[in-house]
């Protein structure tokens, strides 16, 4: 288990210098330029140079010298540079919007989950029954619903019907739980709907599978119940790829996390981004984009690793 | 497969395909009507529309759907109806070139990554890893935010993140293709790797490279949308669906709400269809990839 475990931690090396090749040159060598941005903004240009501006904001090394200090900076000190128009530490903002998306994040899972696996296991069971046949045609509409469209719906109609529109102002976790969890409800619902379409076509093709399997004939011959050769027997080995399938969705939840927190103004890491891109402030952007990235990349390990505990025939070598 | 039908000329061969579509998937073949009534819709909707794409009534603000304006006119007296068809053209050609782009790129990249393995394989993957632990809809945004947003930008952006995240699919269809007996003949009698790749491998990875097309379609077309809600796409005024669900038209849809309904419902449907269409399309085509997904 552990050779195993530093393998992987190696092989992420690769994977993460790439990353980090990425986000750096995507933001960096193609030309918008924050300087005229700054200058055109704070009308700074009549008082300091344009070359003495990037001189300060160290913009005029080469790229390679910046490449370098950015990449030793977050390796050594943890240091994602400062936001180029609060001067904050990009890390500390990063961090401390995190654990919004986080929340929303694993509560839209936490209804992909509870929807799609249940629909899932009875499709299979009653394969090409009726009860299957609504569940695939409700998971296939829901791939095709967008959910900007959605959280739109959510927004506009209720307001027209009822007058009741969504509270704005965010609360977070700590001061009201409740009234916090109440407000990540639809957009968690909205994402978690979407997600589960795939979900759940994965559990029922994977449970078709398994049930055709000997090893649930003779749970089925030894008298267990239904309940326990479902559950039990074929769930349980057929949750393997479906586990797998969460790891490969969390580039996509993570996505459609930007566009929720962007209608229900969710002051997670979506709007950090969005504030940051339209003020082209490079630390912010390029700090949102790697973390991101590196969340993707632990999340797939701990998906991997899960394994063991599912399948106890997987060792870890 | 077609064991039964007898040897025929090309076009009875399209509508037999056709008739077992409709046989055997009746699902994909409502995709399909849904996919050419859009396809027709966007190509024909300079003659279709009834009213310009940008042409401004003020004195028809936010009027309710009527027989003048069937989905009604938005906040600037805009036919919603014409902008609708307009739409369609905007994701037609969006959707089939951004798709068509980021096939070849995953054909190009898969092919040679499975075809030759070893370090190139080793090197491609490592890259496409680090490419595929960005999700989507960030790099876009990073991307356009810098590159500024356009039609152009947008197609080449999608084409490249679609493309670098399906070269996986190819990549496994390549390798099992390479270790057939048939590519190791034409490769011992001395054929040039150009020719194995072109006349061997490709062909017989056509079945995976056209289901990978299908839904990369219906893919781009949800993206850009989802970019154009966010201001990310192409720029107002052009009538893509995505943007009249967002910026100023959002603030009216309390008054008027059919603005936000048309938009959203053709995205749905059209989606809806391509997707239908792409599973029975990888059902009839790849028996191998029957059920995944």
């Amino acid at each position: 288990m552990r050779a195993y475990l530093v393998r992987r931690l190696l092989a992420l090396i690769p994977t993460l210098f790439f990353a980090s090749l990425i986000v750096f040159t995507t933001v960096r060598l193609i030309p918008g330029d924050i300087i005229d941005m700054m200058i055109a903004q704070n009308d700074i240009g009549s008082k300091v140079s344009r070359d003495a501006l990037e001189h300060a904001l160290g913009l005029d090394r080469p790229m390679l010298t910046q490449y370098l200090s950015w990449i030793g900076g977050i390796l050594l000190h943890g240091d994602f540079g400062n936001s180029l128009w609060q001067q904050n530490p990009v890390g500390e903002e990063v961090f401390s919007r995190l654990p919004v998306t986080f929340e929303l994040g694993i509560m839209a899972l936490a209804v992909a989950l509870t929807v799609a696996i249940p629909i899932g296991v009875i499709s299979a069971l009653r394969q090409d029954g009726l009860g299957d046949f609504l569940g695939r045609s409700f998971s296939i509409l829901m791939l095709a619903v967008p959910g900007f469209w959605m959280g739109t719906m959510v927004m506009v109609f209720p307001s027209i019907w009822w007058g009741i529109s969504p509270e704005v102002k965010f609360v977070p976790f700590h001061e009201d739980p409740i009234g916090n969890l109440i407000q990540l409800a639809i957009p968690a619902l909205i994402l978690g709907t979407s997600l589960s379409a795939v979900t759940m076509r994965m559990t029922r093709t994977m449970m078709l599978e398994v049930l055709r399997q000997d090893y649930i004939r003779t749970a089925w011959a030894k008298g267990q119940n239904e309940r326990g050769v479902v559950i039990r027997h074929a769930l349980r080995n057929a949750l393997i790829p479906v586990v797998t399938l969460i790891g490969l969705q969390a580039p996509i939840l993570i996505g459609g996390a930007v566009i929720m927190e962007q209608i229900f103004v969710i002051p997670g890491m979506g709007l950090l981004l969005l504030e940051a891109v339209s003020r082209r402030d490079y630390p912010v952007i390029t700090g949102v984009f790697l973390i991101v990235g590196v969340a993707v990349v632990v999340i797939n390990l701990l998906v991997d690793l899960s394994y063991g505990l599912l399948d106890p025939k997987v060792r870890f070598r | 497969m077609s064991a039964t039908v007898i040897p025929a000329p090309r076009r009875s061969a399209f509508l037999a395909g056709l008739l077992r579509l409709i046989r055997e998937k009746p699902l994909g073949a409502i995709g399909l009507a849904i996919v050419l009534v859009f396809l027709f819709c966007g190509i024909f909707a300079d003659v279709l529309a009834p009213h310009g794409v940008n042409q401004i009534s003020p004195v028809n603000r936010l009027k309710p759907p009527s027989a003048r304006f069937w989905f009604g006119t938005d906040h600037l007296g805009r036919d919603m109806f014409s902008r609708i068809l307009y739409g369609a053209q905007l994701s037609v050609i969006i959707g089939l070139t951004a798709a068509s782009l980021a096939t070849f790129i995953s054909v190009t990249l898969g092919v040679v990554s499975g075809y030759f393995g070893g370090r190139i394989d080793m090197l491609i993957q490592r890259v496409v890893d680090a490419w595929m632990s960005f999700p989507e809809l960030i790099i876009l945004i990073v991307v356009v935010s810098v590159v500024g947003p356009g039609m152009l930008q947008v197609i080449g952006i999608l084409g490249l993140t679609f493309g670098i995240g399906g070269s996986r699919i190819i990549r496994g269809a390549v390798i099992s293709v390479r270790e057939n007996m048939y590519i190791h003949a034409t490769q011992s009698m001395g054929a040039s790797t150009t020719r194995v790749l072109l006349r061997h491998i490709l062909p017989n990875i056509m079945a995976p490279v056209l289901v990978l097309f299908s839904t990369r379609v219906g893919a781009v077309i949800l993206v850009e949308s989802g970019l154009s809600f966010l201001g990310f796409g192409v720029p107002p005024p052009a009538p893509t669906w995505g943007g009249m669900l967002s910026g100023s038209g959002r603030t009216y849809m309390y008054l008027a709400p059919w603005l936000a309904l048309a938009p959203g419902l053709c995205l749905t449907m059209v989606v809806y269809g391509i997707n239908v269409l792409g599973d029975a399309l990888r059902d009839l085509l790849d028996p191998r990839m029957r059920g995944s997904r």
